[in-house]
């Protein structure tokens, strides 16, 4: 790569298919969002799109997994939960792991945090109690809990469980706002662990709802504390107005309730999947733009 | 966190099964003439009654119904309390924003132990594990996935934790869980004093009953039946041997106050949907 000029602009805009061509078969790749909120769809479907396979997904799943799952492209699922969130149970999650075919790695919430914290700080894992007399530890032979060094109640050591960092090979996350340098704003309420899935990953994606071009970011209302990404974390970035359909990117959108139901209802429809394919999928993101608008 | 927070476990094939009693219809409602009690504002003050002297704390009652809960415990005898609404926001007693409490932040909360949260639960057995994971014998390849283990464990072992069942049957309240997600008394217990010294299962609502663990060996007893149902019934749509004490009392019911409180709290009555299903099945005097 040949570095540009001093002085001139960072650039590192990149289409949905240019972020996926640089993904490759088994990566670990975190989804940011949260159930059907804010969700990097528009990459997904780029995914299905394309013929990488053999992913281990990290997510608070929402329809990413859904449909990854549906597509074969997961051999492996870190997760603590997923759903659709207005609607409890995820349809294509659901069927893949009733037929055995998931790997997963099941975690509490705040461990899947703090997994992302310990890969974002370099740390082999981070202590809690979090895990706790729970089956996590059955379930997972790898996860090991850790004696404090130090003296607890009464003066003996704590036994904790060690969370394991959670180290991706790559992350995509949606946010409202970002400029060419990948710096990203986030105007949704709620920033869930979009700032950790970057910090825990090799290359950090994202997409957003409105690119920004000449001017900083956060002019509009001077809501600095928004800017949740720095470019820093950022390779490249996407600018994919609707991206997070069929989910929601307040205060741009609300999700789609009657298209996921239609969705959820796919999965119970014999070729269900392969008509919710070729209908929202194998079509390129603008003719889905247009397919959206016209529902 | 119904809210961006912990949906509920909503599949009603979980609850269903178990035979319903009866509606009760009573009197006692402030000289306005009988009027029925409904099983709602029954569960809805059990529920609120959980949140007794926990203060200034968070309390998060996940789902429509534990919502409205929180919201009647904090109107009365809780006035400190502090309730999430709107997803990422604490709200007040206005509901007005009085705070901003976003996902990676509430783990801040859990882990402090400020917080009491009420959940759902897809089983749950007589020391009060609990299962939101998934059903059937093989964790790898569940007969039925459900949500995954959501913040169970961490909730359990950090902070005091009550549940709502909206459909008390043997497919729920079960000798077994299948999978450990929240963790009960006898695991905590397995762990010792120091591990588990932040563990509390307060209390179990059903749309039956008020299940407590104030047994010897933490138990869980039956505390009361709501108006309607008899100890039989809840023998019946429980899984494993309960506690019963010599006289089980009934379920208080809310007062004329409480009522127009609700009215005011939940105006649209959206606490009545989830245990609808007593009032269709049950047999009006």
């Amino acid at each position: 790569m040949t570095a540009a000029p001093a002085g001139s602009p960072i650039d590192k805009t990149l289409t949905e298919e240019e972020i996926v061509d640089r993904l490759r078969d088994g990566m670990t790749l975190g989804i940011g969002g949260w159930g059907s909120r804010r969700k990097p769809m528009s990459v997904v479907r780029a995914i299905l799109r394309s013929d990488l396979r053999d992913l281990t997904l990290v997510s608070c799943g929402g329809p990413d997994v859904g449909m990854l799952c549906a597509a074969g492209r997961v051999r492996t699922l870190v997760f603590a939960f997923v759903t659709l969130d207005v609607i409890p149970l995820e349809p294509y999650f659901r069927r893949a792991r009733e037929a055995g075919e998931l790997h997963t790695r099941e975690l509490d919430e705040g461990m899947l945090l703090l997994g992302l914290q310990a890969a974002a700080w370099r740390l082999p894992f981070l202590p809690t109690r979090a895990g706790l007399g729970s089956d996590l530890l059955a379930l997972d032979p790898d996860l090991r809990t850790v004696t404090s060094p130090y003296p607890g109640p009464g003066g003996r050591p704590e036994e904790l469980v060690a969370v394991p960092a959670i180290p991706l090979d790559a992350a995509v996350v949606h946010v409202n706002r970002a400029d060419r340098a990948g710096n990203g704003q986030i105007l949704d309420d709620d920033p869930f662990f979009d700032q950790l899935f970057l910090g825990a990953a090799g290359q950090g994606y994202l997409t957003c709802e409105e690119l920004v071009d000449g001017g900083p970011l956060a002019a509009a209302d001077g809501d600095f504390r928004s800017l949740d990404v720095g470019r820093h974390l950022v390779a490249g970035v996407a600018h994919a107005p609707g991206g997070s359909h069929p989910t929601a990117c307040a205060p741009d959108r609300a999700r789609d309730l009657p298209f996921l139901e239609a969705y959820v209802r796919s999965a119970a429809e014999p070729d269900g999947w392969e008509r919710f394919r070729a209908e929202w999928v194998d079509v390129p993101e603008a003719e889905y733009r247009a397919r959206v608008a016209a529902r | 966190m119904t809210a961006r927070g912990l949906p509920e476990v909503h599949d009603h094939r979980i609850g269903a099964g178990g035979r319903v009693p009866e509606v009760h219809d009573h009197g006692g409602n402030g000289g306005r003439g009988r009027r029925r009690v409904r099983v709602a504002d029954v569960c809805v003050l059990a529920l609120a009654e959980t949140f007794r002297g926990d203060g200034e704390i968070v309390a998060n009652p996940i789902g429509v119904l534990p919502r409205v809960a929180g919201l009647l415990a904090r109107a009365t005898f809780e006035p400190r309390l502090l309730l999430p609404g709107r997803d990422a926001f604490l709200l007040d007693a206005d509901g007005e924003v009085e705070g901003w409490n976003p996902y990676r932040r509430m783990f801040d909360v859990v882990w402090s132990g400020r917080r009491h949260v009420v959940m759902g639960a897809g089983q749950i057995d007589r020391y009060g594990n609990q299962n939101l994971a998934a059903i059937g014998p093989d964790p790898r390849r569940p007969a039925r996935q459900l949500l995954g283990f959501r913040g169970a464990p961490g909730n359990t072992i950090n902070h005091p934790t009550s549940y709502w069942v909206a459909r008390h049957s043997p497919r729920v309240l079960v000798e077994r869980v299948d999978v450990v997600c929240g963790v009960g008394y006898d695991r905590a217990a397995a762990l010792g004093p120091d591990a588990a010294r932040f563990h509390e299962i307060r209390r179990v609502v059903t749309d039956l009953a008020v299940l407590d663990f104030a047994t010897p060996d933490h138990r869980m007893r039956l505390a009361s039946v709501h108006p309607g149902v008899s100890v039989a019934d809840v023998v019946a749509a429980t899984g494993f041997e309960l506690a019963i004490d010599a006289d089980v009392p009934e379920t208080p019911v809310p007062d004329a106050t409480v009522l127009e409180l609700l009215a005011r709290l939940d105006p649209e009555g959206t606490r009545h949907a989830e245990v609808a299903h007593r009032e269709r099945e049950g047999r009006s005097p």
